[in-house]
Formats: structure tokens, sequence, C-alpha cells
């Protein structure tokens, strides 16, 4: 048994390699997520037989963190809305960093709360001790990190046990956004001071301050590298620290002596760096300024002087008769009321009724996490061949009739040309350059990167106070009695 | 036992998991962009493998260490990234590329 046991580990590494492989491609993607589900049951698998191979496990406590971890798990992912998708992410990314700085945490607590157990001399001792302190740097870090973009994706918490308002509601707080210039070079020496605190606690293993003090610092390193970033930026930061948590269980794979473990770990760590460079490059944005130029916060938000007065949605049924063409372009708010079905619906009926031709606007990052829209519009059944991306949709308004924005807000915003503020350089859908601009919208409120919206003031616009479910089924009525 | 040896061969499978890694995704559509490191994270739920050996080694000296203690919860949080994170990956999957099928 135990000869095939190096085969096992080499099964799962190469399922882990083809999976992640297939995950890039639209088409294998669902094959590709199989695959690596395939390779970690096989790795698993190949490690209980080693344990047994090896001598009496505690296979109640063992089994017993599997099986509750897998509920769990699976609750949590079967319980969770489309709209709260990128926070479950973030928060599971923070659970597989925290898991690979606690098996650190353990190897080292292991020479500390038995003083009888032979500290290993040499190079073992070195090895486990940097890769040790590597690991619960990144793990600790990942973990802090993890949270903290999980609460600014969902903008902030409610305060538990706080008074409630007459609406029934807790007290609203917001994740702050704070970064001043000087925190980038008091991160840098704290990475240095965890080197330093690693090298020292080669020479003493047991001394527990130097570990208390490496994981006190790394959970600091975590908050400070995510709290000056905005909100609209956090799904390259939970990218990015999904590659860290997959260096973390890397360098535990030198602990614990495991080749699954690097392999799979570094895979994972420069994949995730990769993906994460994409990511930047759809928003038209370098990682670095991501990392250490504050941007998009929820923090300053702009002050709204002007007004509009808003439509109808018969106004607006009038005004779509007569278009040839139609664009509609959705945003978070659809997302959050819900409403793609009654998007699709309103697709149908102008088609059919007045043989509209409608596209749909795709921003690469609309919503809170990219393929965030594509996601909800499939939901509805809206055929794939009508979502199309930004760059080869843009073009085409100019002789669009009426563009339909549904819940979005910066990702249409003309300040990002202006090469100013928040917003700079970001690419947006050019709905401002349609015929007609309608815009479903609660408010005349700023949106994420907490800019004014000049789209809203212009003469074409035509604004549509209300919920994106409640004005899109207003819309839908006011068509059929046309 | 870590020899060098051992640290040899290990560093070298770190390194050359790497540079695959670089090579592995090149062009990825955005819309694949959060299943696809959805689907990674899953992975990098590896750490289980880790955090079973940590805590049969230290759940053989006795019961009530507190190493096997955090090694326990890290079976848990591995698991629960790993199952948790291969299941959402699934749902968002089904929802781009199910539909897609049929379209």
């Amino acid at each position: 048994m135990e000869e095939w046991i190096p085969i096992g580990y080499l099964l799962s590494a190469a399922l882990f390699i083809f999976g992640l492989k297939k995950l890039g491609h639209p088409r294998t993607a669902p094959r590709g997520n199989q695959y690596g589900a395939l390779g970690m049951l096989v790795a698993v698998l190949t490690t209980v037989i080693k344990m047994e191979a090896a001598g009496d496990a505690k296979w109640t406590l063992i089994i017993a963190g599997l099986v509750v971890g897998s509920v769990i798990g699976i609750i949590m992912a079967i319980r969770v809305e489309m709209t709260g998708m990128p926070e479950l992410v973030a928060l599971f990314n923070g659970f597989g960093g925290a898991a690979s700085a606690l098996v650190a945490l353990s190897e080292s607590w292991k020479y500390i709360e038995d003083s009888t157990l032979t500290v290993p001399s040499g190079l073992e001792i070195q090895v486990i001790m940097i890769a040790a302190g590597l690991s619960a740097l990144v793990g600790w870090m990942t973990l802090t990190g993890s949270l903290l973009a999980m609460f600014k994706l969902k903008g902030g918490i409610y305060i538990p046990f706080s008074k409630k308002d007459d609406r029934g509601r807790r007290k609203w707080l917001n994740t702050p956004t704070w970064g001043p210039a000087w925190l980038n070079p008091v991160k840098v020496l704290l990475v240095i001071a965890v080197f330093v605190l690693i090298y020292l606690s080669i020479d003493d293993p047991r001394n527990t301050d130097y570990l208390w003090a490496i994981v006190a610092i790394a959970c600091i390193l975590g908050i400070v590298l995510v709290l000056p970033i905005g909100g609209a930026d956090m799904p390259v930061v939970v990218s990015l620290l999904n590659s860290l948590s997959g260096i973390a269980a890397a360098f535990t794979g030198f602990i614990v002596g495991n080749s699954v473990l690097i392999v799979a770990g570094s895979l994972v760590g420069a994949s995730g760096l990769i993906l994460t460079f994409i990511m930047c490059k759809a928003m038209n944005r370098t990682l670095p300024d991501v990392l250490f130029k504050s941007f998009g916060g929820s923090g300053e938000k702009a002050e709204l002087t002007r007004t509009k007065v808003g439509s109808d949605a018969d106004e607006v049924a009038m005004m779509v008769d007569g278009a040839q063409k139609v664009i509609i372009v959705p945003g978070y708010g659809m997302a959050v009321s819900q409403c793609q079905h009654q998007v699709k619906e309103f697709a149908d009926l102008i088609a059919e009724k007045f043989g509209t031709e409608v596209k749909y606007a795709i921003h690469p990052v609309a919503g809170r996490m990219p393929g965030h829209m594509n996601v909800l519009l499939a939901e509805a059944n809206v055929p794939y061949e009508q979502l199309i991306e930004m760059d080869e949709i843009n073009p085409e308004f100019p002789d669009c009739d009426v563009a339909v924005i549904i819940g979005a807000n910066d990702t249409t915003n003309p300040a990002a040309r202006s090469g100013e503020g928040p917003l700079a350089g970001m690419p947006i859908i050019d709905a401002d350059a349609a015929r007609t601009v309608v815009i479903i919208k609660r408010s005349l409120s700023v949106g994420y990167a907490g800019v004014d919206n000049d789209l809203f003031y212009m003469d074409k616009t035509m604004m549509l106070f209300g919920d994106g479910k409640a004005m899109m089924t207003g819309l839908n009525n006011a068509i059929k009695e046309i | 036992m870590i020899t060098e040896a051992t640290l040899i061969a290990d560093l070298t499978l770190f390194l050359l998991a790497i540079f695959l890694g670089f090579e592995l995704i090149t062009k990825v559509p955005a819309t694949l962009h959060t299943p696809l490191m959805s689907g990674a994270n899953a992975i990098s739920g590896i750490s289980v493998v880790g955090a079973l050996f940590a805590a049969n080694v230290a759940f053989e000296q006795g019961d009530t260490r507190v190493s096997g203690l955090l090694a326990f919860v890290a079976i848990v949080l591995a698991m629960i990234n790993v199952v948790g994170g291969f299941a959402v990956t699934n749902r968002m999957l089904n929802m781009i590329a199910g539909k897609k099928r049929r379209a």
C-alpha cells in the first residue's frame, strides 16, 4: 500500500494542473472545477491511507474535523445569495490562510508545550522555523486582510446589540478607508521586523515572545494592506490574497515535507498572481497603483449640489417605442434588487412589440466582482450572444437610440475620462454617447468611488428614481399598455 | 527528517510549480475571473493535508495538547475552504456556462 502514496499525490497534483488550466476557458471551466475537487479528494484520501499505514491515528477527532468543515462549507456555499458571492470567496480565502497559519503554529507549539521533546538541530530546525515563520506571516495576513476585504465588499456592518431605529435596523457602520502616504514605509518595516523575528527564532525555537510577535505583526499587516484600498478594487485584492494563501500552503508543505502541498500551493500562488494582473488590466490599473495609492474610498464622498427632476414610466415607455436600438447597461443595482427577470421581460417586450434591437453592455467590473452581470443575466435566460463586452459595444452607442442604465453608476461616469479624481483612467461604458439615456436608480447619490456623476444631469438623461425591480415592473406595464 | 537532499528536492518542486503556474493561465475572459479565483482558492485549501499531518502527530502525543487543538481547528477551516470553495465555484459556473450550452 505504502508505495502507492507518492503516486496518489502525483495524481492529485496533475488533476490540480489540468483543473486550473480548464478553469480558464468558458467551455471547459465546469470540468476544470470538477478536476480540482477530484484532485483534492485524492490528496485527502492518500493522506488518510498514509496515516493509517503509519500506525494508530486518532480517527475520531480527525474525521470529526473533516466532516464538520465539509458540512459548514457546503451549507455556506448553498445558502449564499448571488450578490454575496464575492464576500463568501473572500471569507473562504481567509479560512484557507488561517488553516496554513495554524498548521505552522501547531508545529512550533509542539516544542513549546513539551519540554521533553528534542528540538531538531542544524538544517532541519532552520527549514522548519523559516517555513513556519513565512507560513505564519502570509497566513495570518491573508486571514485579517480577507476578513477586512469581506467587510469592504459588504460596505459595512450592522453593529450587533445596538439600538434599532424606527425601521427595525441596527446601527450601520461603514467599513473605513484610510491610508496616508506614510503608511507604505510602515508596511515595509513590519515585513522586515517579521524576517528579523524569524531569524531570531531559529536560535531560540521555544521562545513564545517571538512567536506571538510574528502572529501579531502579520495580523496588523493584513489590515494595513487592505485598509487604504477602496471597495471598487476589492476583487483585485481578494485575488492577490488568494495567491498569498496558496504560497502559505506551499510553505507548510516544507514543514511537513509533503510534495502535493508544495505543488498545489505554489501553483495557486503563481496562477493567482497572474489572474490578479489580468484583473488589474481589465480595470486599466496597475497592481502597485491598487495597493499603494489610496483609491475609490467610501471615505470622502462628493457633496451633491445639483438636482434633477425624475421622469415616470409612461414617459420612458413612449421614448422606447420609437427606438430602433436599445442597449441595456446593468450594474450593481440590478443585482441588489434582483430584477434581472424584469430586465429580460423588458427586452423581450420591446423586441416583440416594437421590433427593437436589444443588446446588453457588460462592464468588466460591473457589480462587485468580474462576471457578476453575466451570472445574473444568464440566470434570467438572457441569450449569451446579447451580452457584449465593453470594448465591443462602446463604438455602437452613437447609433443607439436609448441606453437603459439599471443601477450602474461608476462604470458609466464620464468623470473617468477627465484623468482626475478617484475614477481617473478607469475604462467606462460610453452610455453618454447614446441619443437618450434612461437611468434607473434609487437616488442621485454617488457610487462606490464617491464621485458625482455628470451623466445624471445631462439634458438627454431621464432618471427613473426607485428600486430596480419596482421601476422595471412599472416600465413593462407601461409598455404593455401602449 | 529534513536533509539537504530533501530540501533541494522540495525547493526544485516549489520553483517548477511556480513557473508552471505562471504559464498555466494566459488569457481569461472577464466572465471567468471570479470562478477561476474561487476555484484556485478552493485548491489552496490543500493545507488540509498539512493540517492532517500536524493533527496526527499531535494527537499521538496526547489528547489534550494545544498543538492538537490548533491542528483540529486548521482541519475544520481548511475543509470549509475546500468544500465551500468548490461548491460555490460549481454554482457560479452552472449559471454562466450551463445556460450558454443550452442557448
